[in-house]
């Protein structure tokens, strides 16, 4: 039996996996189906990690934190938890083909990109429509791009395109962005961005080759037209992967918000004795790395007292 | 110990023309190929001498992944004697791909 299971394997699982196993804990895995990193390892330049000075790719910064939890003994299983319950004291963490028990659990899963529920969008999702600006940005190299969203990833990445794509439109359905005022400056001097505010985007449009561009629609006016471009990139905020949490019944092994966030308290514990959970999962979180590695030791070592 | 196959456009036909194939179309400077990698070294072993388990470095395969189509990465082609019969957009688990060359077996 684990003393120790954590999921997922993102700034949040590795750092409570490093500081349970620094602080004594000896059976300790996290589950993450691939190499760890999570999803801070798609974004283009991180330039606000406390004493990272240079300004480095998600996939830099994460590098060595993998090597560091191993260094104290965390074991990685390459396995997707399908469910998380509780017989009595013990967790079953089941997975794909076996189930695990373990003594306490850290849920650090994280959240994926939401869709924006745009027409077109499934059907030409890879053929076009993109949620990775890093991983999909070189396949439109001198090609023209939409990018939709107006918080800070749709503009960091609106900027990481600009410097590969010829062109590069950005379309937020408000009058003003969320992003940070700094980001917003940044991109205000990039001439191959094109800001369209204020419009909805009604639909994804393409061929049997994929996306050929987007129907936008003026808010105020109801003046439509047609952006041409080859490529869709998404940026409308994160959906929360609690789906491990659900029970055969339907219910949640701890209490969550109405957004599907789970509640907790200073120290990471949840609603469920034994269960922590840390990063972008929990409420409120600031989905930072710093903050996600923060949530991460705290809930490591609220672990490691629950566990003495 | 099974290794997986290594795709240019010189050896690709040749190699998936028999048999089941998988094909991770792939980059150096993205997070989720990274993700799958041990993933897919995972899957080269355990599949020796039952299916091909290849990867396109489309950074510098960018006739093939052209051929294929290919605008998002990681995309696993799943081929048959040669043919494409499915293909999977993004990082997914060692389990969801196995149980998808089992199928093709």
């Amino acid at each position: 039996m684990l003393d120790l299971a954590i999921i997922g394997g993102g700034p949040a699982g590795l750092t409570a996996g490093l500081y349970a196993t620094r602080g004594g804990i000896k059976n300790v895995t996290m589950f993450e189906k691939g190499l760890p990193g999570g999803q801070i390892t798609q974004s283009s330049e991180i330039e606000n990690y406390p004493g990272q000075v240079e300004v480095v790719t998600g996939m830099e910064l994460m590098d060595k934190w993998p090597e560091q939890c191993k260094r104290f003994g965390l074991k990685h299983d390459m396995n997707e938890v399908k469910q998380i319950t509780k017989t009595g004291d013990i967790f079953n963490i089941v997975l794909g083909n076996e189930t695990v028990e373990a003594k306490s659990v850290i849920i650090a899963t994280g959240s994926v990109p939401k869709a924006a529920g745009i027409k077109g969008e499934a059907e030409f999702f890879g053929r076009g429509v993109s949620t990775c600006a890093t991983c999909d940005g070189f396949f439109y190299k001198g090609k023209d791009v939409v990018v939709i969203g107006g918080g800070d990833t749709a503009i960091e990445e609106a900027i990481y395109l600009s410097n590969i794509c010829n062109k590069v439109y950005l379309i937020h359905r408000r009058d003003k962005f969320r992003a940070s005022p700094h980001e917003v400056a940044k991109m205000d001097n990039i001439d191959n961005i094109e800001v369209i505010l204020n419009h909805n985007t009604l639909e994804i449009i393409g061929d049997n080759m994929g996306v050929t561009g987007v129907i936008v629609e003026d808010k105020e006016t109801k003046e439509k037209k047609t952006i041409n471009a080859l490529g869709a990139f998404i940026f409308v905020g994160r959906d929360i992967l609690n789906e491990s949490l659900k029970q055969d019944d339907g219910s949640f092994l701890c209490d969550l918000n109405d957004n599907g966030e789970v509640i907790v308290d200073l120290k990471m514990r949840t609603s469920c004795k034994g269960l922590f959970a840390a990063g972008d999962i929990r409420i409120d979180a600031p989905k930072q790395v710093v903050c996600a590695a923060g949530d991460g030791a705290t809930a490591g070592i609220s672990a490691i007292s629950y566990l003495q | 110990m099974g290794k997986y196959i290594e795709l240019t456009s010189e050896n690709f036909e040749a190699t998936v023309k028999e048999g089941v194939s998988l094909v991770d179309f792939w980059a150096p400077w993205c997070g989720p190929c990274r993700m799958i990698a041990p993933v897919i070294e995972e899957l080269a072993e355990e599949f020796e001498g039952k299916a091909n388990i290849c990867k396109v470095n489309t950074d510098e395969q960018q006739e093939l992944a052209m051929q294929f189509a290919v605008r998002s990465i990681p995309t696993i082609v799943f081929m048959k004697d040669g043919e494409i019969v499915d293909q999977m957009i993004g990082a997914a688990s060692k389990q969801a791909f196995a149980d998808k060359l089992n199928s093709l077996l």
